[in-house]
């Protein structure tokens, strides 16, 4: 089989056998991973789920990791982060992902509305070390807010699946109860396991937001437990205060999941540059990001310094910068850009 | 400052103003087609890239017919549109940057090879940067002569390039070959300007890179012939062959040609967008065709439009021409094109006239000489830039 891809890859050399293969059959790869959507339900507002069929590269994923997917909107492959929300445990190959819209979100609205059984995705192996451990805690907590809700039933299907015997609270804050995916199955696994507790909280609606004392009426054991908590910042700032003040941080296990945002005035220069690969931070000065490492002593490969021989191209792993040639703002992670005509806007990581 | 230029109807003086406008226009016609840019875009590329790939299996197919003549040559016509197109259309345009935009990582300028011996971290040095950056210049950009001719009247006479003509023919057969050997800027280690040691990583890669093109198109599909293992090899060395004198003639006729005007480093020190511009317009001919011969140079037959926006994706090149043509003419600067027979021939005489040395060509004896090389260059424009007002204007 080896032997066989090999003398492939001489064949089509220089072009990887991927780049024959999609234009017969885009599932057809040997390399390249991909999905297939094969369910599409938009019955929760403002939330679209999809079960999507891997190619067979798909290796799994443990329970809180996300993947990146990839769709093509007005010509442009844009990808995205979601984590799925099936157990570790699935021996189905495939995978379920609960999308929020965001009203600027743009892959999301265009997956709300344009997703279809037999559209093909782009896939990225599973990554993300917001996981549970090998050896699972005796007790767990899992905190979630809005579509935060993803990973952390991730954790508590394959628990279930697992037969787990331990305490596990799963403590969830939304808008409004029909604004909560997955509540009934939620509620199924809490009736089914009687060590298995589901607590949903409507702050905007009853006023119960979270504070050490809810932490203590649902897990007063929680400082024995393992908590992950996954949701808006305002969630995740009150939760992590509470558990600094009790001295549990380290117990604390958290992911991010805030939607790129683009600042509204791109005149702004503030915040710093940091060139993470060199461990090199500068304050932004409003030059190019080429002219900036450089005043910091790196010496990052360059040609033109005039945007047109793309020598200078490296990886924005996060922050927003702007092309000086099109004042255009762009702020997606992990993109190539061109230093020597992009000038960072806030706090900017490049990968030199 | 000011920008003289000298043009067959005499001089032409720009002032700072109109340069200035000219960079805003172009900078403009730039922003409208980046903010255009999109789904048809995308759907041009990933055509042009079906239609190359299935050239490609047409032709290795054919080579298993290729005991019949007729089946031959059409393998190797096959083979050829395939390796024309991998190489211009899409190659060179995916190499410059020109669909970074569709963050598609197997369409982006960083990761990209072409079907060539030339490893393509090494043509974007000599042709991205080099050449595209100091487009013309004397001394800065290598693509005037490639280091091995003499193709402008600005680059000293040598006996050595007496010789001129069959460099240029052998550049031609080898191109591929030519391209590869050109960022070792071998003239340079000869004159001592460079160190074996700089070359070390560069032949490195070109081995690798050759490597596998030669394993592909003189081992690999020759053998899976079987008995026509030969008769693959030749058809593979033709397409080759075919594709190389495709590639030297369409590029040697986008900076060659008569009226194409060359520049010195001083005249072209601190230049500012809208002199660079105007050089990269003056430095630069096109080819006129069909939209056929356009797709089959890769568009590099609207060499003008691609030196003043080499990132712009190819297919938007016939669409801004015309723009860039009037602009050209609101100004009174030339925009040199013509069909291709024109353009290589122009291109050949001047290989053959700059073999000979100037005197040669004023001397008497310059009757006996065949009328296309008597024939004293077509007046290039000259340009000049004046740091201060001269008898000639402003
Ligand atoms: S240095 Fe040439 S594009 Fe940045």
């Amino acid at each position: 089989m080896v032997a066989l891809l090999d003398l492939m890859q001489t064949l089509t050399t220089p072009h990887p056998v991927d780049r024959y293969l999609e234009l017969v059959r885009p599932m057809l790869t040997v390399r390249d991973m991909r999905a297939r959507i094969v369910e599409v339900d938009r019955s929760v507002p403002g939330t679209v789920s999809l079960g999507l069929r891997p190619t067979r590269q798909w290796t799994g994923l443990r329970a809180g990791q996300f993947l990146q997917l990839g769709v093509v909107i007005d010509g442009v492959r844009h990808l995205r982060c979601y984590s799925p929300v099936n157990s570790q445990h699935d021996s189905r190959r495939r995978l379920d992902l609960t999308l929020r819209v965001h009203p600027h979100g743009l892959v999301s609205r265009y997956l709300h509305e344009h997703a279809r059984p037999g559209m093909i995705v782009d896939l990225e192996p599973a990554s993300g070390v917001f996981h549970l451990p090998d050896r699972r805690p005796d007790r767990v907590l899992l905190i979630s807010g809005g579509s935060g809700i993803t990973p952390v039933l991730s954790m508590l299907r394959t628990l279930v699946d697992e037969g787990y015997a331990g305490r596990v609270v799963f403590l969830h804050y939304a808008r409004s109860p029909e604004l909560v995916p997955h509540r009934a199955e939620l509620a199924e696994i809490a009736a089914a396991h009687p060590n298995i507790s589901l607590e949903t909280r409507y702050p905007e609606r009853d006023g119960r937001g979270f504070d050490s004392a809810e932490l203590a009426r649902v897990a007063p054991w929680f400082a024995d437990a393992h908590t992950y908590l996954c949701g808006p910042p305002p969630l995740m700032d009150s939760v992590r205060e509470v558990y600094a003040a009790s001295g549990l941080s380290e117990r604390l296990h958290t992911e991010e999941f805030t939607p790129s945002t683009v600042p509204v005035d791109s005149a702004d220069v503030d915040g710093a540059t940091t060139f993470s690969t060199s461990g090199v931070t500068a304050e932004n000065t409003g030059a190019s990001l080429l002219e900036q490492a450089e005043g910091a002593g790196l010496t990052p490969e360059f040609g033109c310094r005039m945007g047109i021989c793309f020598s200078c191209t490296s990886v924005r792993r996060s922050g927003c910068t702007r092309n000086l040639r099109t004042g255009e703002l762009e702020s997606d992670p992990d993109q190539p850009i061109q230093l020597c005509v992009q000038a960072a806007v806030g706090d900017v990581d490049i990968d030199i | 400052m000011t920008i003289l230029t000298e043009t067959k109807d005499g001089p032409l003086v720009l002032s700072p103003d109109q340069v200035e406008e000219i960079g805003r226009t172009l900078d403009e016609l730039r922003d409208r087609v980046v903010a255009d840019l999109g789904e048809r875009d995308r759907e041009y590329i990933y055509s042009i890239i079906k239609a190359q790939r299935g050239f490609e299996i047409a032709g290795r197919g054919l080579m298993y017919l290729g005991f019949l003549p007729p089946f031959w040559l059409a393998g190797v016509a096959a083979l050829s549109v395939s390796k024309i197109l991998d190489n211009m259309e899409i190659g060179h345009n995916v190499m410059h940057g020109q669909y970074d935009w569709m963050r598609e990582p197997n369409l982006n300028s960083r990761v990209f090879e072409w079907d060539n011996v030339c490893p393509g971290d090494q043509w974007k040095h000599s042709h991205n940067y080099m050449h595209h950056t100091y487009t013309n210049i004397h001394g800065r950009d290598r693509d005037i002569g490639y280091g091995v001719l003499r193709i402008d009247e600005g680059q000293d006479w040598h006996p050595y390039y007496l010789g001129n003509p069959l460099y240029a023919f052998l550049l031609m057969v080898f191109f591929e070959w030519g391209v590869m050997l050109h960022d070792l800027e071998a003239d340079n280690i000869v004159k001592g300007k460079r160190s074996w040691s700089d070359l070390k990583p560069l032949l490195a890669g070109q081995l690798r890179k050759s490597g596998k093109q030669v394993l592909k198109d003189y081992v690999a599909f020759p053998l899976l012939t079987g008995p026509l293992f030969l008769s693959t090899l030749a058809g593979n060395a033709s397409a080759n062959l075919m594709r190389n004198l495709w590639a030297y003639s369409i590029i040697f006729c986008g900076h060659f040609p008569a009226g194409v005007q060359t520049f010195t480093e001083e005249e072209t020190a601190e230049e500012t967008r809208g002199e660079w511009y105007v050089r990269q317009m003056l430095g630069s001919a096109n080819i006129s065709g069909s939209p056929l011969f356009h797709i089959m140079s890769g568009n590099l037959s609207h060499q003008i439009e691609h030196h003043l926006f080499p990132d712009l994706p190819a297919n938007r090149y016939p669409e801004i021409a015309p723009e860039v043509r009037a602009l050209c003419e609101k100004f009174g600067l030339p925009y040199n094109t013509g069909p291709l027979g024109k353009q290589i021939g122009s291109v050949w005489a001047k290989i053959f006239q700059l073999a000979l040395p100037p005197r040669a060509l004023r001397s008497r004896f310059a009757r006996f000489l065949p009328a296309a090389l008597r024939k004293q260059p077509a007046s290039g424009v000259i340009v000049m830039r004046q740091q201060s007002p001269t008898e000639a204007g402003v």
